[in-house]
């Protein structure tokens, strides 16, 4: 029997547009999935599809194996019957509940055993002063950890977070995640999480599934996602990157850094190389060496800005190393180094990519 | 993808076996929509076959003879209310939301007074007053000494002209309402804008303040002109001859339903044109709202003989809309409470209340099933269906109570003949001239007053709620039950208030599906009044205006909170993501 949410070559359209495109997903039972993808992808749709809240136009869904929505029978079983929890991006709390009588909505029998959860819960999420207090004079952050409990209260098989931290500030948010990612683990639900938050993706999932427009892109751990990006708009999710484009010759494609191998694509055909802002390093010494696994290459500082915890420098290098700086010949690399770096503009620097974050794509 | 998964097990359902939200073959909120819109469209129907299936010498004689009198006059009483209103709606809502007098805060919320007096009641007192025998005419003679009426000039109540006025004055509230409100949201900012442009105070408010205003205006000026085609009580008391007074001249005198029925379809092109004004209004409304934030309006501040004129234009309104009638309704009463006890009061009032408590009741139980059915959306065509189901409220009274007369007297006979086929036995009038008669006739009418209230509270709930609701295992009936009638408790009782007033002053369908000597007290006013015995009526007239009152009350203190610059405490979850604005019936 297979357990978890399965999502099979899913279509869906409002009206004349299309905001799912074949899209088939698999959440594994026990796994945190997280559907990664800009506002508009079509990430929500898929987990109101998931819910039963919007019925299936065609594609297949099972939740623990059971056929729950078919588009060519018209299948949709109705959201109450399927056992799934949703914590919607703006918690739904019912306003005229009290936490408790929230938490405790979708509990069909409400015996000791469930009591003693939820007062646990409430416990463990710092919330159980606030038992009888109604929602609006909770905190945004207390309004999510009610609306989470709620969602895991009736023991749900499978459980779909729709932006869970959106709706908290950027100081809150790191401990909060940390918070419902231990509870989460601690419960051993199927969470199928939307967000359009690389770091929140990489922090929380097992498995990461990327869209775009309304189909998958890519699909896997969050290490290969990070590394083994199949596309420049994956590798992009996770910040600007510098971009250089040419002509492959000889199954290379040059940079400032050097020619860097691209064996998939054929010789004369456009190509690009993205590095990661943080995939540069910098030396002030002019003449650092570097592993020679690396390309190395001379440049100078235009600008730099501290930014806390990093630095963000803007270094002018010439297009192809050896050569000397011209105007029209020249790139400026955005490069992002830890901790406190300020050279003065103008000084020359040594700068070199490392090869695990440099990456190639056909330019299509 | 990464596919760690084997193909699943077949499916556990099947295309054949039942199947949850939104795939029922038979749902009973699609098919309760239906038979309540087939039930409150029914009358109207009735009309519209009566009047094509009848023989068309009626309709010629009707043409030769009275159609273009009617149509002219309806035409005037409309176009004069609707001026009047407009002129005295919009004026007296730009002074109490722009200027600053003495009275001001007041007159924000006592300009709606005059609704509470229905149209005919205030008919009966001003005829009471100003008629020859009345005292303002009996003063004058006595003053200068005349003797009779050919001595001097005195204007004639009971004409066009005396009821363009009499309910211009109760019904200018709606547009007032409305008007205030366009102003209110109307960003201070935009007429600032026009006061630096260098335009004066009067020229913003015709080139900027009116014009964004204008489609709310509408909205209001269609709602007075559809209680006006409504209107019974004056018409038939001032005897002008309109499309309402015809139908029952043609009905009752010349013995023709049929011909009642075809005027009665004259009147619905009228109500046709009415509601596509209405829906212009309101779908402009949504477009010419420029506000983000509203700010406290500063207000332009009068100089004393501004102010005494504004104050004047505001008193005299309220004045002669409720305190004229008011007070002499108030003074008969206590001169002649013993002859109004006599004449069962206590009776009529029971009735009355009875009636409109039973239609209130009905009324909101269908009007949350057919919004939450709405809100359901399990099938498209349902939108169609209830809007047309909430249609009711632009139907005047006469036209549905010869509908129901007729589609009652038809199921009263049919039933009868059946079971006189059948069973051997008459079983009469089941239906006709009893209280489900008029009950029927308020809930066709009124259902769209608990509609609207219901699904304007509905659309403040986030569709999240629902969704809500639904993942923890509630389904749609267990949803309504504990999520949306708790957090819409006020909109119900709001709906209900009204509903339940609007019964007690209906005039037209009371007197006409009423069962036999069945007196309530709105009937029993038009008939002492026309019995010209007000004095005698006035307890029970002004019990009416007592039960107006309560709405009044109501919207007034909507008013007081919600003031420009205040926000209304919502006592609602956060609401990130806005629910689509619905088209609201009044």
């Amino acid at each position: 029997m297979t357990t978890g949410l399965m999502m099979e070559r899913i279509r869906h359209a409002f009206g004349a547009t299309e905001v799912l495109k074949d899209v088939s997903i698999v959440a594994e039972a026990g796994k945190l999935t997280c559907l990664l993808g800009p506002s508009g992808c079509g990430k929500t749709t898929l987990l109101r599809l998931a819910a039963g809240l919007e019925k299936v136009q065609d594609g297949q869904i099972y939740l623990q194996g059971r056929m729950v929505g078919d588009g060519k029978t018209g299948l949709c079983l109705a959201p109450e019957k399927r056992g799934i929890g949703l914590m919607f991006q703006d918690y739904a709390l019912f306003p005229h509940l009290n936490v408790y009588e929230n938490i405790a909505f979708g509990i069909r029998n409400l015996t000791p055993e469930r009591r003693t959860w939820i007062d646990a819960g409430l416990e463990r999420m710092g919330v159980a002063k606030h038992r009888n207090s109604y929602p609006h004079v909770l905190s945004g952050g207390q309004q999510q950890r009610v609306a989470l409990l709620r969602a895991l209260a009736p023991e749900p098989e499978i459980l779909l977070l729709d932006e869970p931290f959106s709706g908290l500030d950027v100081t809150r948010r790191a401990q909060v995640r940390e918070d419902t990612l231990n509870f989460l683990k601690e419960c051993g639900v199927a969470v199928l999480m939307v967000t359009h938050d690389p770091e929140e993706a990489m922090f929380m999932a097992d498995h990461i599934v990327v869209m775009k427009s309304g189909k998958v892109v890519q699909a896997g751990t969050p290490v290969q996602t990070y590394f083994h990006p199949v596309s420049a708009f994956v590798a992009e999710l996770f910040g600007a990157m510098n971009h250089f484009e040419g002509v492959v010759e000889k199954g290379q494609l040059e940079t400032p850094f050097g020619a860097f191998p691209i064996p998939s694509i054929p010789d004369g055909e456009p190509a690009q190389v993205l590095v990661r802002m943080e995939g540069i390093n910098v030396s002030l010494d002019a003449h650092h060496t570097v592993p020679s696994t690396c390309r190395t290459t001379t440049g100078h500082v235009v600008d730099t800005y501290l930014l806390g915890r990093s630095s963000h420098l803007h270094i002018r290098v010439p297009r192809t190393p050896g050569q000397g700086l011209s105007d029209d010949n020249e790139i400026i690399l955005h490069v992002r180094v830890p901790g406190v770096m300020k050279p003065e503009p103008g000084a020359t620097v040594t700068v070199w990519a490392d090869p695990k974050q440099v990456f190639a794509f056909a330019l299509s | 993808m990464t596919r760690t998964l084997q193909h699943p097990e077949p499916p556990l359902y099947t295309a054949n076996e039942p199947k949850g939200f939104k795939t029922l073959k038979f749902d009973v909120w699609a098919f309760g929509t239906v038979v309540i819109a087939a039930l409150i469209a029914m009358p109207i129907f009735w009309v519209v076959g009566l009047a094509l299936n009848s023989s068309g010498d009626i309709w010629a004689h009707l043409v030769d003879t009275v159609l273009a009198r009617l149509a002219l006059t309806t035409v005037l009483l409309m176009a004069g209310v609707g001026f009047g209103t407009f002129v005295l709606g919009t004026g007296t809502a730009w002074l109490v939301t722009m200027c600053r007098f003495p009275g001001k805060r007041i007159f924000e919320w006592a300009m709606l007074i005059p609704m509470a007096v229905p149209a005919y009641v205030i008919a009966y007192v001003y005829t009471d007053l100003l008629e020859y025998s009345g005292p303002v005419q009996g003063l004058i003679r006595e003053t200068f000494g005349f003797t009779n009426g050919s001595q001097y000039w005195f204007f004639e109540i009971r004409s066009l002209g005396g009821a363009i006025t009499m309910m211009t004055l109760v019904l200018y509230p709606y547009v007032y309402l409305l008007a205030r409100a366009a102003f209110l949201e109307q960003s201070i900012c935009v007429l600032e804008a026009s006061r630096t442009l260098g335009k004066g105070p009067w020229e913003s408010f015709f080139k900027v303040a009116l014009p964004l205003a204008r489609p709310s205006i509408a909205v209001g000026v269609s709602l007075v002109m559809m209680e006006t085609l409504n209107d019974f009580g004056t018409v038939d008391f001032f005897a002008v001859a309109t499309f309402t007074a015809g139908i029952f001249d043609v009905w009752l005198n010349m013995n023709s339903p049929s011909g009642a029925a075809q005027l009665a379809c004259m009147m619905l092109l009228f109500v046709i044109v009415l509601i596509a004004l209405e829906r212009y209004g309101r779908r402009k409304q949504k477009f010419h709202n420029t506000t983000t934030h509203n700010r406290a309006l500063p207000g332009f501040k009068l100089s004393a003989p501004w102010a005494a004129l504004a104050f004047l234009a505001c008193a005299v309104p309220v004045a002669l809309g409720f305190g004229v009638p008011a007070w002499v309704l108030g003074s008969y009463a206590l001169n002649f409470y013993e002859e109004t006890l006599a004449a069962d009061f206590w009776t009529f009032t029971f009735n009355s209340l009875l009636l409109a408590g039973l239609a209130a009741a009905i009324t909101i139980v269908l009007g949350v099933f057919l919004a939450y059915s709405l809100r359901l959306g399990q099938v498209r065509w349902i939108n169609g269906v209830t809007r047309f189901a909430a249609l009711g409220y632009a139907v005047p009274g006469a036209v549905l109570a010869i509908g129901i007369l007729m589609y009652l007297g038809w199921l009263d006979n049919t039933i009868d003949g059946w079971a006189r086929g059948h069973i051997g036995i008459s079983t009469g009038l089941i239906f006709s001239g009893t209280v489900i008669a008029v009950t029927f006739g308020y809930v066709v009418r009124f259902l769209s007053l608990s509609f609207g209230s219901v699904e304007s509270g509905l659309a403040k709930i986030t569709a999240n709620m629902d969704g809500a609701a639904r993942t923890l295992g509630a389904g749609p009936m267990s949803t309504l039950k504990r999520i949306h009638l708790p957090m819409l408790k006020g909109s119900i009782m709001t709906a209900a208030l009204l509903v339940f007033v609007d019964c007690m002053k209906e005039l037209p369908m009371t007197v006409v599906l009423r069962p036999f000597n069945f007196e309530t007290l709105a009937t029993f006013v038009h008939q002492y009044a026309s019995d010209e015995l007000l004095p005698e009526a006035a307890l029970a007239a002004l019990a009416i205006v007592a039960a107006g009152i309560i709405p009044v009350v109501l919207l007034s203190i909507t008013i007081a909170h919600a003031r420009a610059g205040h926000t209304q405490h919502v006592d609602a979850a956060p609401q990130h993501i806005p629910t689509p604005v619905q088209e609201v019936s009044p």
